[in-house]
């Protein structure tokens, strides 16, 4: 059933860290909001070229946005960073620079207050552009193999085929993956409330069960004290009733390997395997809902080194991503009909045809080795490059969380 | 996971479920197997929504994937829509907008 794709040598963008990019990309990043103008001035200055946005707005700062930001400038996706500050924002600009000045990669410091305003900062930073478009295309080109792959999965929109079709389906590409010893990232920790047995016990070590459990029992809490769960409007309405229900059709795209550790935003996971990501913040309820957006999602999949990440929706989502291309996996045959432009992969097939689960797992995963392969996804190819980044607090991870 | 029995417009996704998914939109005077006894549906219920497989009563769980996805409300005979109005998470309030704004405007 697996097509002759899946057995053509991959290439990667070699980085000095030793990881392999499948895109090459120059990100610009402001870092605050009042920078943000200038930023996607020069960004659409190059629109069609690999040049993308991101960024952090908050003018206060906040140790996991930091993390973040110097997590994604050196995402082995990315080529080359310019970064752009106005000069008076509380973000460590002088320690992210050297952050990407020492991973080898292309990189300048704009300041709009110092250099004297938006229409020079914007020509000083096409320039930089231009020459970091040249500087990348000398990085080099090495073999890639499977097992050098980090995907990660979310699911958006969701609806009640997702847990029928699209969440098992990705679950089964999930499998494909660590069985050829790559890695595989899955979250949505706060929508698997009640599941806490059911997770913990997949982890590989004792300890690491006690951490699981941990984080479950922690999410739970969290979200008690919102009142409000991952669940919108549009669950109902497509058929979902209660947060537990959308819950454990979530969980299902994790697949069935054991859970070889759990991470927090931006923790590069140590081993292969698959890993569960918490990205419920520690302590009281600080800054609001964990996560706003399916972006934000997306993004910490993302800093966690993600090269690729698989997003299920019933609904129909159209989110991409900055930096790493989404996936997008169309869990009800209806929505997949009114949509097809947006969706990649129809896994509601599996209801309207009775194709199986595993079939649609096995197009997935072709479908990751294709996207490695440099050809755009859906969302990618529609020019999508959504970024979120928000106020979190978190407690670095213990040893017993990546045995 | 599989979809264990289809029968007709409905599914069920694990044999200890309680609960049947409509796998094809029912529309009023539809008439479906459910257990031993025929329902005959009075309303339009959609694709994606659950039936009560058998007698579900009040405060007992209602299953679905094998799991518990809340708790009954009400007593909700074999063969009725279980969704909003008789189904209650047991961890968190569900929110919904009481419109169908995007569709109507």
């Amino acid at each position: 059933m697996m097509s002759s794709l899946s057995q053509n040598k991959l290439k990667g963008y070699l980085r000095s860290d030793g990881r392999k990019g499948i895109r090459n990309v120059v990100v610009i990043a402001y870092l605050v909001e009042c920078a943000h103008h200038v930023a996607r001035e020069i960004m659409m200055h190059f629109h069609g070229q690999p040049v993308q946005l991101i960024g952090f707005g908050g003018c206060y700062p906040n140790a996991y946005a930091d993390k973040m930001m110097n997590a994604l400038c050196t995402h082995p996706n990315v080529g080359a960073v310019l970064l752009v500050s106005l000069g008076c924002e509380s973000f460590n600009r002088k320690r992210l620079y050297q952050t990407i000045e020492e991973s080898g990669r292309p990189v300048k410091l704009l300041g709009i207050q110092a250099i004297g305003g938006t229409k020079k900062t914007i020509a000083d930073g096409i320039e930089f552009i231009s020459s970091a478009l040249d500087e990348i295309k000398k990085v080099p080109v090495v073999d890639l193999e499977v097992s050098e792959l980090v995907v990660g999965v979310v699911s958006g929109g969701s609806d009640a085929t997702s847990g029928i079709t699209a969440n098992p389906a990705a679950g089964k590409a999930f499998d494909i993956i660590v069985k050829k010893g790559g890695t595989a990232i899955f979250e949505n920790i706060g929508e698997m409330i009640g599941l806490d047995d059911l997770i913990s016990e997949r982890g590989v070590t004792p300890e690491l069960r006690g951490e699981l459990k941990k984080a479950m029992e922690k999410s739970a809490r969290y979200y008690t004290i919102m009142g409000h769960g991952s669940f919108a409007p549009g669950n109902a309405e497509g058929g979902l009733t209660t947060q537990e229900e959308k819950g454990i059709g979530a969980y299902y795209k994790g697949g069935t390997a054991p859970i070889s550790g759990i991470i927090k935003p931006a923790d590069i996971p140590l081993h292969k395997g698959l890993y569960l990501m918490d990205i419920v913040p520690d302590g009281e309820p600080r800054f609001g809902f964990p996560n706003v957006n399916d972006s934000s999602e997306i993004v910490e999949l993302i800093a966690s080194g993600a090269h690729c990440v698989l997003f299920t929706t019933g609904r129909g989502s159209v989110v991409g991503s900055a930096i790493s291309p989404v996936i997008k996996i169309c869990a009800n045959p209806d929505t997949y009909k009114r949509m097809q432009d947006d969706m990649d992969i129809n896994a509601g097939k599996i209801l309207s045809e009775e194709v199986s689960v595993n079939e649609v797992g096995e197009e997935i995963f072709d479908k990751i080795i294709s996207v490695a392969s440099c050809v755009p996804s859906c969302s990618e190819g529609l020019g999508h490059q959504e970024f979120v980044l928000g106020y979190k607090t978190f407690e670095p991870i213990g040893p017993s969380c990546q045995p | 996971m599989k979809i264990s029995i289809i029968m007709g417009k409905l599914m069920k996704i694990n044999p200890a479920d309680n609960v049947l998914i409509v796998k094809n939109n029912i529309s009023p005077g539809d008439e479906e197997q459910v257990g031993d006894i025929k329902i005959t549906f009075d309303k339009a219920i959609g694709f994606g929504h659950k039936i009560a497989g058998k007698n579900i009563n009040k405060g007992e769980k209602v299953i679905k994937f094998g799991v518990p996805i809340g708790s009954a409300t009400e007593d909700i005979s074999i063969g009725s829509h279980v969704h909003l109005h008789n189904l209650k998470s047991d961890y968190l309030s569900t929110y919904t907008l009481d419109d169908e704004f995007i569709k109507s405007k």
